[in-house]
């Protein structure tokens, strides 16, 4: 396991260096940062814009090998160069990446395990009145764009609002300015924040539920018939007992994969709920930057999108190899596992 | 599985198939027959109302500048409607020429084209699509093209893994040892199989098509004025959602409705047409 | 002392499907109940019935006592006490039947723990007790291994060691053997020998095969269509059958012994595939010989037949006096070709055949780790119009020694010769051509026929691919079906609306389409139901005689063989280690692993397989992809573990045998050091 991991890694990283590449050279070549400094009022010399642009690598006039050149060799010292503004991309990429992260963290724990839950328990009441409306929900969950949902859930919280006469919700930002200075100091802070965290939280968890509790009850129904949960049941274990044992922890196996899969589903629903409720997160970055035309900042947001997709693929293999004994010792990956039955 | 289990879903397939048909048509004929019956047309403009809610003159209220809202929703979802079947059309097919090469040829082109497929599930799609679409100046129809590019890897998978599976079939080994070639095969014995798989995946990515073109036009990076969506419809309308609801409101929930019905459908098909597939597999 | 008693079960399936309609056993502690039949003849629900197993939605009447308490109608808290301590089973397929992500000494020991509340550790330790009494080695380490890492017997093994793991009193076994190799059937019927004599339970064996009861049940019930037609103690129904589906049954079983007769088909299938039975009267009728007009009238009831224990349900018990006069005799097999064999031309030719596949690890950066030496350097040839039959256990390359040469190209290494042409020498034009001549048919005829396609456009295929005027075609289809016995109205049928037996027949007419010289069979029979085997194989003989085919057949059951083959090469690890004429081979076989082979073929016979008690040969098949030295067969050699000789033994450990004429002369090649178990 250990060596099969150490090869998807090189792997996984030839696949990131490549990926990342490909959207620095398509972003190079497609956006204009230039258009963006020439707009600026008032319009500055265009001797300025190229030396501006020249500063921060960002010239069209400059042969694109050589911008990728100069941009690989920044990103190999861990430097994803300036921003159009002239900040160092680093620490504006860093700050938003906990947003991002603080934002996305709860709603994906809490919808995985939810919709497993759910899912299982579906499946085991097949066809009865529970499972219909977990079904008839999820279907109408995923047939909901997160940012009609998000938008549901401020109409919804803005009428708790008004009836109850209490800011019970809010969705704009982080966190009200002045916050931590009322009476509970900064633990009011915290209940402030986790104010502002609850309708984005509700929104990924939701979207999460749906489609985890789509998938669990469909590998729970699979196995539900399984001859060894009718073996577990020969050995006298109870029904229920011979699912939750048996069944649940083999029904498992494939979720894993899915995880992988609906990772980058996540992150793209986090661009959605960071704009609706005005998180200043990676994916308002990347949003704002792509209409500025800021190519360092859009390389430097999708190498992490790269990167984090890679990174959810490769805890999927390690959780597959821990949950399934059969690949233990020779592993599998992600994307090889769809179809397979 | 035993018999009693298949058929009672069975049945409960085929009904989320007329669900999701009937809505499904219904909304087509709204969405292209419902422009001859309104009084207004998507480009008129009201001067005598701006902004007015639901009325029996304005079935959907009228926008800031006073136009239709009934009128404009239509040719968003018409638009959205069309995307949706190009792309899944062409993603589908995409997915099953490379799945099926793949899967039968095996050796280095399966090596060669699955790298491709990984390559493209890591790349971020979202990028690229958003700096194209409107750079590239190609209207809707390059929309079309850059979805399809990146709706089919997945679908290309599980092709390629049934390939495998039926090329080891027994009758297929019989005509390959008949002396049948191998376009025969894969017109006679691979591809009737695979239609299935095919028609529903079709189906599955027309919703997803539909979502990500919406998400897009939401932030600006799908279809470009003058052309309409619904999500540009929606998004013209996020900031007013709770005080203007009808200028979002009623296209995000015939997005919601058509997204349904198309998941509907498709996920009863699926299960009408195979029952052995894996409920799940994405 | 009756432990296990069952009244007037009936399972009736959701939408109707009676399986079981009315059976009456008991079994008594210590006792064996053999239960056969052929599929669908609800063999399996019951089982499941007595357990209380069946999926929910089924209705289940009648009683089932397990020492006078009564289990139907239970609930499933109360029933889970039952399951597992005192009623026990065992399912047919141990990998899917254990759990494949928990070790195999947990699952054991949740047996364990369910019932007697038994600590974690001291559950453990029994468990471990169970694995060493079920024969496993190095029981405390492989318990904690996953099922995956266990081969068919030894999971077999496991799932006996869970069922004896609170001393039942009664253990239902569902076809335990079914999946395995005679080699490994033996063992485990073996390690259920103890099983029974360490519990004193009292086992139901579940099967299809006769030859299992013979050895080893006390009482036997026959199965038809959801009834039990026939019951009595086995030594009286093997000498005395008196329903007529029980002698068909006995009397169409492939036989190994020299002077059997030959097996007796039995017209049409039974089995809900093919529609179902009559609504009313015996359900055996249509196919019966000696049914009378009385027969459609009224199910008839089990009434004693000769001795008290013995009962039979059948009206006509007039006519089945002497079983042998019930069926008619089979014809007469075709006369062998006078030609000797060394005069007629030799069809195929095959010569040190070698077929290694590569063990990858890793899916995109895939490293090779290591050969699987399926095939490696196989030589023998098949003269026209003969029957060469390959056998082995499973995993010892024969069939990817058919597949080698069906792909008619230059093999890994190695010559195959069809009609004397080399295939490495072919162009793509002239390799088509010659598959005309070299058909193939596949075991299972469920695999084998494409689902969406109707018989006539499965028959059409080959022509159509060889340019056979349409025109032509559709005569030739009905030629075809003909051929084979089949019907013209079968043309327009999917493969799902026939029988077994009759999806099998379309196999061979599309493998006889083109016309072929040489057919390769692989196991055409093996997946099939016995009462129809005897049928298909005298077809292949027939088609054989009329056509002058020669035939290559890849088979498991030696019996089959021994009807069908001239000659029989027997395979061991990817290498012939002995090959001849049949009725030499069989009468005297020279290697061990022959001797072994032939040894552990369950006999239908009660007085001989009692007195027949061979040690099973030990071990499992061996893993091919493991680098032999020396014999490969040394491992599980009977004479090598019995030799003390050291020279003798180091010539085994050292030097891999080559074929070699034994005794000279014969056309007999034997791969062994000291052939006969010639022991100093």
């Amino acid at each position: 396991m250990a060596g099969f991991l150490l090869r998807r890694l090189v792997n996984y990283a030839v696949l990131v260096v490549l990926a990342a590449s490909l959207s620095y050279l398509l972003a190079a070549s497609a956006l204009k940062p230039r258009a963006n400094l020439e707009d600026r009022n008032p319009r500055p010399p265009a001797a300025v814009v190229d030396a501006e642009l020249n500063r921060l690598n960002l010239n069209d006039r400059t042969p694109l090998a050589e911008r990728y050149r100069v941009w690989a060799a920044g990103v190999l010292r861990g430097d994803f160069g300036r921003t159009l503004q002239g900040e160092p991309v680093n620490d504006e990429l860093w700050r938003r990446l906990w947003v991002s992260v603080r934002l996305l963290t709860f709603g994906t724990v809490l919808g995985c395990v939810l919709g497993v839950l759910l899912g299982a328990y579906a499946a085991v009441r097949r066809d009865r009145p529970s499972d219909r409306i977990i079904t008839a929900g999820s279907y109408l969950l995923l047939s909901t764009p997160i940012f009609v949902l998000a938008v549901l859930l401020q109409i919804g919280a803005q009428k708790v609002n008004d009836t109850t006469g209490l800011q019970v919700f809010e969705w704009v930002g982080e966190t009200a300015p002045g916050s931590s200075e009322g009476t509970f100091g900064p633990l009011g802070g915290l209940g402030d924040r986790l104010r502002h965290l609850l309708l984005p939280t509700a929104a990924v968890a939701l979207a999460q539920l749906a489609l985890y509790s789509r998938y669990q009850r469909g590998m729970m129904l699979d196995v539900l018939n399984a001859d060894f949960v009718r073996t577990a049941r020969a050995k006298g274990l109870r029904h229920r007992d011979a699912l939750l044992r048996h069944g649940l922890r083999t029904a498992l196996i494939p979720m894993t994969t899915y995880f992988a899969y609906t990772f980058g589903l996540l992150l793209l629903g986090g661009m959605f709920l960071e704009e609706i409720f005005g998180w200043h997160g990676m994916g308002e970055w990347l949003v704002e930057s792509i209409i500025r035309g800021d190519v360092n900042a859009v390389a430097a947001v999708n190498c992490c999108a790269a990167a984090a997709v890679l990174l959810a693929g490769l805890v999927s293999d390690v959780l597959y190899g821990v949950l399934d004994p059969r690949v233990r010792t020779s592993g599998t990956t992600w994307t090889a596992r769809t179809g397979r039955s | 599985m035993n018999r009693p289990g298949r058929t009672l879903r069975g049945l409960a397939a085929s009904r989320r198939v007329v669900i999701g048909a009937s809505l499904l048509v219904l909304l087509f004929l709204l969405a292209f027959a419902g422009p001859y019956l309104a009084p207004w047309g998507w480009e008129d403009t009201d001067f005598t109302a701006f902004r007015e809610p639901p009325s029996t003159r304005h079935w959907f209220g009228t926008t800031q500048s006073g136009r239709d809202v009934f009128a404009l929703t239509l040719r968003g979802m018409q638009k959205s409607l069309v995307i949706g079947l190009l792309v899944a059309v062409l993603s589908t097919a995409l997915a099953a020429l490379v799945g099926m090469v793949a899967g039968y040829l095996g050796g280095w082109p399966d090596r060669l084209l699955m790298w491709g497929v990984d390559l493209l599930l890591v790349l971020p799609a979202f990028l690229v699509v958003a700096v194209l679409a409107p750079s590239l100046g190609g209207g809707w129809p390059l929309l079309v093209l850059l979805l399809a590019a990146f709706l089919w890897m997945i679908t290309a998978r599980v092709v390629r893994a049934m390939t495998i599976s039926l090329r080891e079939r027994e009758y297929v080994l019989a005509a390959r040892f008949g002396g049948a070639s191998t376009p025969w095969i894969i017109r006679r014995h691979i591809l009737p199989h695979l239609a299935s798989l095919l028609i529903v995946d079709a189906g599955l990515n027309v919703s997803v098509a539909i979502m990500a073109e919406s998400g897009l036009s939401y932030f600006g990076f799908g279809v470009q004025p003058p052309d309409i969506s619904l999500g540009t419809l929606i998004a013209d309308g996020h900031g007013t959602a709770t005080a203007y609801p009808w200028l979002s409101g009623f296209a995000a929930g015939l997005l919601v409705l058509t997204v349904l019905a198309v998941n509907l459908l498709g996920d009863g098909l699926r299960d009408l047409l195979d029952p052995t597939l894996e409920k799940g597999t994405p | 002392m009756t432990v296990l008693e069952v009244r007037d079960l009936r399972v009736t399936y959701p939408r109707g499907v009676r399986a079981v309609r009315g059976v009456d056993l008991s079994v008594g502690r210590g006792e064996v109940l053999g239960i056969v039949g052929e599929s669908g003849s609800g063999k399996s629900a019951l089982a499941l019935a007595t357990l209380g197993l069946l999926p929910p939605g089924t209705r289940v009447e009648g009683s089932v006592r397990l020492r006078g308490r009564e289990l139907l109608g239970r609930s499933d808290a109360e029933l889970s006490r039952v399951r597992g301590k005192d009623l026990a089973m065992v399912f047919q397929d141990p990998l899917s039947a254990l759990t494949p992500v928990h070790p195999v000494g947990d699952q054991i020991a949740e047996t364990i723990r369910v019932h007697a509340g038994a600590t974690r550790p001291a559950a453990r330790a029994r468990a471990v007790e169970l694995l060493e009494l079920v024969g496993i080695p190095d029981a405390a380490r492989r318990a904690r291994a996953y099922p995956h890492e266990f081969s068919g017997g030894m999971r077999q093994r496991v799932m006996i060691a869970m069922a004896i793991a609170n001393d039942p009193v009664a253990i239902v076994c569902d076809e335990p053997t079914t999946a395995l190799d005679v080699t490994i059937q033996a063992q485990v019927l073996e390690v259920l020998r103890t099983a029974k004599e360490a519990t004193g339970a009292a086992i139901v064996l579940i099967t299809h095969d006769l030859g299992v009861v013979a050895g080893f049940a006390d009482r036997v019930m026959v199965m038809y269509a959801g009834r039990a037609v026939e019951t009595g103690p086995v030594a009286e129904v093997y000498a005395r059958p008196r329903m007529p589906y029980t002698i068909g049954l006995l009397q169409s079983l492939p036989r190994i012994e020299p002077d059997a007769p030959r097996p007796v088909p039995i017209d049409g299938a039974g089995g809900i595939s093919t529609g179902g039975f009559p609504a009313t009267g015996c359900p055996f009728a249509p196919r019966c010989p000696v049914a009378v007009s009385r027969c459609a009238d009224t199910e008839p009831p089990p009434v004693p037949v000769g001795t008290p224990a013995h009962t039979a349900a059948c009206v006509n018990l007039d006519a089945t006096g002497d079983p042998a006069r019930v069926f008619p005799a089979p014809a007469p097999p075709p006369a062998p070709p006078v030609v000797p064999r060394h005069e007629r031309p030799a069809v195929l030719e095959v010569e040190g055949l070698v077929r290694h596949h590569p063990l990858y690890r890793g899916t995109v950066l895939r490293r090779r780790n290591g050969t699987v030496r399926a095939v490696d350097g196989v030589s023998f040839d098949v003269r026209a119009g003969e029957t060469l039959g390959l056998v082995g256990e499973s995993g010892c390359g024969k069939t990817t020694a058919l597949m080698e040469i069906l792909r008619l190209t230059r093999p890994q290494r190695g010559t195959v010769r069809l009609f004397g042409r080399d295939t490495a020498a072919l162009t793509a034009a002239e390799r088509k051509a010659l598959r005309r001549d070299v058909q193939v048919v596949f075991q299972d005829p469920f695999a084998s026929l494409d689902p969406r396609m109707r018989v006539a456009e499965i028959l059409a295929e080959p022509l159509l691919v060889h340019g056979v005027p349409r025109a032509r075609i559709d005569a030739r289809v009905r030629e075809l079906l003909a051929l084979v016995g089949l019907d013209p109205a079968h043309a327009a049928r999917h493969p799902h609306g026939l029988s077994g037996g009759q999806r099998q027949r379309v196999g061979i007419a599309r493998a006889l389409a083109l016309e072929p010289r040489l057919l390769l069979l692989d196991e055409p029979v093996a997946s099939l139901d016995v009462s129809v085997q005897a049928g298909i194989m005298a077809l292949l003989e027939e088609l054989r005689a009329r056509l002058g085919l020669a035939y290559l057949f890849v088979a498991h059951d030696l019996a089959v063989v021994r009807l069908l083959a001239d000659r029989v090469a027997v395979m061991y690890r990817g290498r012939i280690v002995e090959i001849g004429p049949v009725a030499d081979v069989y009468g005297a076989p020279v290697h061990p692993y022959t001797r072994a082979l032939l040894d552990a073929v369950p006999r239908p016979d009660p007085h001989r397989e009692r007195r027949r008690r061979p040690a099973p040969l030990p071990g499992d098949p061996p893993d091919p992809s493991e680098q032999p030295r020396g014999c490969r067969f040394r491992a599980r050699c009977p004479s090598y573990a019995a030799s003390a000789d050291a020279a003798w033994r180091t010539l085994c450990e050292t030097d891999e045998p080559r074929p070699r004429p034994v005794p000279e002369g014969t056309g007999r090649l034997v791969a062994c050091h000291h052939p006969e178990g010639g022991r100093p």
